[in-house]
Order: structure tokens, then sequence, then C-alpha cells
């Protein structure tokens, strides 16, 4: 849905994360749901209600609408989330499972 | 336990000018802000920004948070970046989670500059990827630079929509058509708060019908009088449908739709403290009750910036440096020689809000902001639509009653996004003023907290 205005000298893109599975790109410095916003599936969540997408919405933090799986930290606003290297991200599909998470 | 003299929430315009006043008074001040970077919504990435083609296209206003910025960076103000305030107790114990895990702080005072949220403005398909506020768009425009892949649509009406669509036509994306939400203002009374605006805020005002003239020309299309809006689409926003008030209905393609309706105070913090609130029918929007220096109805807590009324950026600084005057003045230490400041501080702040109940009255939301069809999901957390509310509401039930029977209001965002259109329900339902309506208790915590974040708590607590 977005693009970036300008595309990084090497090592300025030198982020990667991990969604869903695939290795994405990211730009040091930027928020996941930035990230996510690029991709053509450019969807957070299905709703624990009715499994409806979501994508982010307000990207500031009042909205919780861009929920997210990160590993080690349990669900966490995208909009609100810094990427680092290696970082694995999930989408959040239905109502979340107890499970420990740090 | 850290105990500062004076905590402040929120490290935009107000935020910093408070801490800059207090610190450099000889206060302990520590600020605490979500974000990475100080700046707030208004000037975030303002650092990295400042010096590059980016930062020019953003504005001069925009450019002009630097000074702030930097005079924070300076005051001596203990600065917590990426730090959430998740409960702030009767007493001012404050519990926040950051980087250094979580921490309680005992201040003497807090000032709240929490900002301001993009109204809330339910239409059926709002809650569809691919659509998002132009405040979000803007966002990704700040950092990291990214604007819409294919010419964008947007709804709504007020400064910001004005100011992002030509921002982003600066830095080279497009606005595919604009669907104007704005109503036709009474043009008497408009026409009197205009004359008096443009005496003492000509500049600004010429700006905004700049970049009113400036959309027009580049927008592919500009429709005005839009009082209707559908997201269409199923998992994603494919099309919109609008009616316009002469009733003409049109669809659209498109990816992506920005939405704005205007901003509203953060209200969440200053409630959860119980601070009275009332409703400020010229801005359409809920307020703290607050005295000329900020003070809350709660000894200790005050607020400043947009959280406690919208007024913008130079309002923001001026009321920020008020609080930190008071704050000063109710510990003994306002140093001497500062009483010319406080008569500063009030000159530039009705300058800066010269200008405000013009541009509140020419961008007065449409009432069906307020009261959208019954198809129209209100919560969007737990997806409960308008139908859905008003069969609850059919008996007397106040806000907190119908939370408990619906769970509106008890999702994730902790009613940020319903709480407006449930009141107005309620008021339209009872046939009450909004003012009347009591409005949801923010329950703690006022942010998602971890449970091994709490109990990471206890020793500290722990005797010696």
């Amino acid at each position: 849905m977005f693009r970036l205005l300008e595309q990084g000298r090497s090592g300025e893109d030198a982020v990667t994360i991990d969604l869903d599975g695939q290795p994405v790109r990211a730009r040091a410095g930027e928020t996941v749901a930035s990230v996510l916003m690029r991709e053509a599936e450019a969807w957070c969540r299905a709703t624990p209600v009715s499994q409806a997408r979501r994508a982010p919405y307000c990207m500031m933090g009042v909205c919780f609408d861009c929920l997210m799986l990160v590993e080690g930290e349990g669900l966490l606003r995208a909009c609100q989330t810094y990427v680092r290297d290696g970082m694995k991200i999930r989408r959040q599909i239905g109502a979340r499972h107890v499970v420990p998470s740090c | 336990m850290l105990k500062p003299d004076l905590l402040i929430v929120g490290a935009g315009p107000a935020g910093m000018s408070a801490a800059v006043v207090a610190a450099r008074a000889g206060l302990s001040v520590m600020v605490v802000d979500e974000q990475p970077t100080p700046g707030g919504q208004i000037w975030r990435g303002i650092e990295a920004n400042a010096g590059t083609a980016r930062g020019r296209a953003l504005g001069a206003p925009y450019l002009s948070g630097l000074a702030t910025v930097r005079a924070f960076r300076e005051s001596g103000a203990v600065y917590w970046p990426s730090t959430r305030v998740w409960q702030i107790e009767p007493t001012l114990r404050t519990y926040v989670t950051g980087p250094d895990g979580t921490l309680m702080i005992q201040p003497s005072a807090i000032l709240i500059a929490t900002g301001a949220q993009e109204r809330p403005a339910p239409f059926r398909g709002w809650t569809l990827p691919g659509v998002m506020t132009v405040g979000a768009a803007q966002i990704l425009l700040k950092a990291p630079g990214t604007v819409p892949a294919a010419p964008v649509w947007i709804a709504g009406c007020g400064p910001l929509a004005l100011l992002y669509a030509h921002q982003l036509v600066r830095l080279g994306g497009a606005v595919a058509g604009f669907l104007d939400t704005r109503m036709p203002a009474p043009l008497a009374g408009a026409a009197r708060l205009a004359a008096g605006a443009v005496l003492r805020s000509g500049r600004e005002l010429a700006k905004g019908a700049y970049w009113y003239a400036d959309l027009h020309r580049r927008a592919g299309r500009y429709v005005r009088g839009v009082v209707d809006l559908q997201a269409l689409g199923t998992d994603r926003v494919e099309g919109v449908r609008y009616r316009t008030a002469d009733g003409r209905v049109e669809e659209v393609e498109t990816s992506l739709l920005l939405i704005h309706e205007g901003v509203v105070p953060e209200l969440h913090t200053a409630r959860s403290l119980g601070c009275q609130t009332r409703w400020h029918a010229g801005q359409a929007a809920y307020v703290p009750v607050l005295n000329e220096w900020g003070e809350s109805s709660v000894p200790g807590i005050l607020v400043a910036g947009d959280a406690a009324g919208i007024g913008g950026a130079e309002a923001a600084i001026q009321r920020g440096r008020l609080a930190a005057l008071r704050i000063l003045s109710r510990l003994g230490r306002l140093p001497a020689g500062q009483e010319g400041a406080e008569a500063a501080c009030r000159k530039a702040l009705a300058r800066a809000l010269a200008p405000r109940a013009f541009l509140d009255r020419i961008f007065m939301p449409r009432e069906n902001v307020f009261l959208p069809d019954d198809d129209t999901i209100v919560c969007r957390c737990e997806e409960l639509r308008v139908r859905d509310l008003r069969g609850a509401l059919s008996c007397s039930v106040g806000a907190n009653q119908l939370k408990a029977f619906t769970r509106a209001g008890m999702g994730p965002c902790q009613g940020r996004q319903c709480a407006y259109t449930v009141a107005s329900l309620i008021a339209n339902v009872e046939a009450r003023p909004m003012g009347d309506v009591e409005p949801f208790r923010v329950r703690p915590p006022l942010k998602p907290v971890r449970l091994c974040d709490v109990a990471s708590l206890a020793e500290e607590a722990a005797p010696p």
C-alpha cells in the first residue's frame, strides 16, 4: 500500500525481520507496522470475534488494531514496536492462547 | 524509588517546553514518552529529518520544532524514551515500563502532556485493511519516509487533512481524490470569527487557504459536501461509496482510503485519575476541567498541550511553560525575576489561540460522525455495531452498564475508539446533552503490561 520515498544507500536497509516465516527487509529505526504497510499482504491479524482481517489504523498507539505476536515479547502494538535484525513477527489469528512469553 | 519534583508524561511541544522551564529553574524533572525520540506527533522524527529534503517538504512549522527539541535535550531533564506509563495512582505514584524494565516513580507533581488523537469517525467498512487515518499516513511520511504507492483517496475535513495532502504532493505522492465532508459554515457567525482571526493570525490563515487552493488544483477529483461514506470490500478495501448533500451517490475504486475528522484531546490518563472533564461544544470534544494554569480538579495533576483542549503546537508550548511556572510556584521554587515570564506566556498563548474559534467553526464535524447508521461498527475491538448498542440502550443504562452488558469499550483499546460514539448514542437515545453523559470509567492498566513486568516490582517494593 505504501512505498519508500528514498531507497536507502546500501547498509541502510540492513535489518531483516521474519514475518510469518518470510524474510522481509526493513529500515533500521522503523516500526513493524510501517514495514507491514509496504507488504502485498498488508494486514496484521484476524479478530477473535469474527476472524475479520485488520491492519494498522492509527499508527500512534491508540487503536490497538495492529496487535501482532513478537517472539519473546507477546502480543504488541506493531506501530509501537521497532524492528531488530532477526526479529520474528507473527500475524495473530483469532483469539490468543495462553503460553509463556517471557 | 525515584522521587522527582515533576514527572511529565509526553515529550511533545507542551511536555518539552514545561521540562525546559522547570529544569532550568532547578527542579528535578523526569519526562517519559512512548516514542524513541522527542517531538510528539507533530515534530515526530524532527532530529533525523532536519536538514533533509524531506524535512523541507514537511514545512517550516515542522522544522521549527528543532529549537524546542534542542532546548529540551540540553535542559537537564531526565528523559526516558520508549517508555510507557501504565498506571498512576491517586498518591501520584506512577508505574512505567521501558528499556530499563518496570519502575515506580513518586513525583511531587505530574504534568499530563499526552497530546491528541484523531476523532474516531465510524462509517461502514472503517475496520477494513486499507482504511487508515490521515494522521497515520503522515506518521509514515515523517518516518521512515513512505507515501501511498498509488494516488490516494482522502476523505474528511480539518487542517491536518489539507496539510498532509500538501506535504504528500510536495514529496512526489499524488491525491486521486478528496472527499470533503466539511459542512458549509453558517456564514454570519463564521464571518465575524473570520474577521477577528484574520486581524490576529492572517499569516496562518493565508497558509491554510493556500493548502486548500493547492489541493483543488492537484487532486484528481475534488468532491464537496460529502455526507456519507462506505468503504467497500471483504478482506481489504476495494472501493469507496459516498453520498453528497444533494443526494448524488458514487463509487470509486481504491485500495487505500485515508480518513480524518479532526482531533480530540487524549483524556484517558486524566480520566483514570478522576480528573473532571466537560463537553466543549465549540470543538465537539471532551476536555479536562482546568484553571488558567492547567491545574486539574485533582491536586498535583496538571494538563497542558492538546490534551488540555486542541490549540496546536504554539499554544501547547505556552501552556507547558505556564504549567511549569505554576508547579515552581506551588513548590516554592519560582526563581526571582520570573514575574515577566507569565505575562509573556499568556500573551503568546492568546496570539496562538486567536484563529482557533474560526477554525473550530469551519471544520465542525458533520452530525453523523457521532451517529452513524445501524450497520456501522462502533467498537472496533469487540465488533459491536450501532444496532447492538441501541438494543441495549432501549432501557436507560449509562456508558458503564452498557460496557458490562455488551463489552463495548472493554477490548484492548479500552474505549479510545468508541467512547465518543457510545456517549453520543446515549445522548441521542435519552435526549440529553453530551456533557451530561457519564463517561466510561478508565480501568488500569492504561497501556498493556505483562504479568512478568508487574511481578518484577516485587523486588523493588520488598523491604531491604
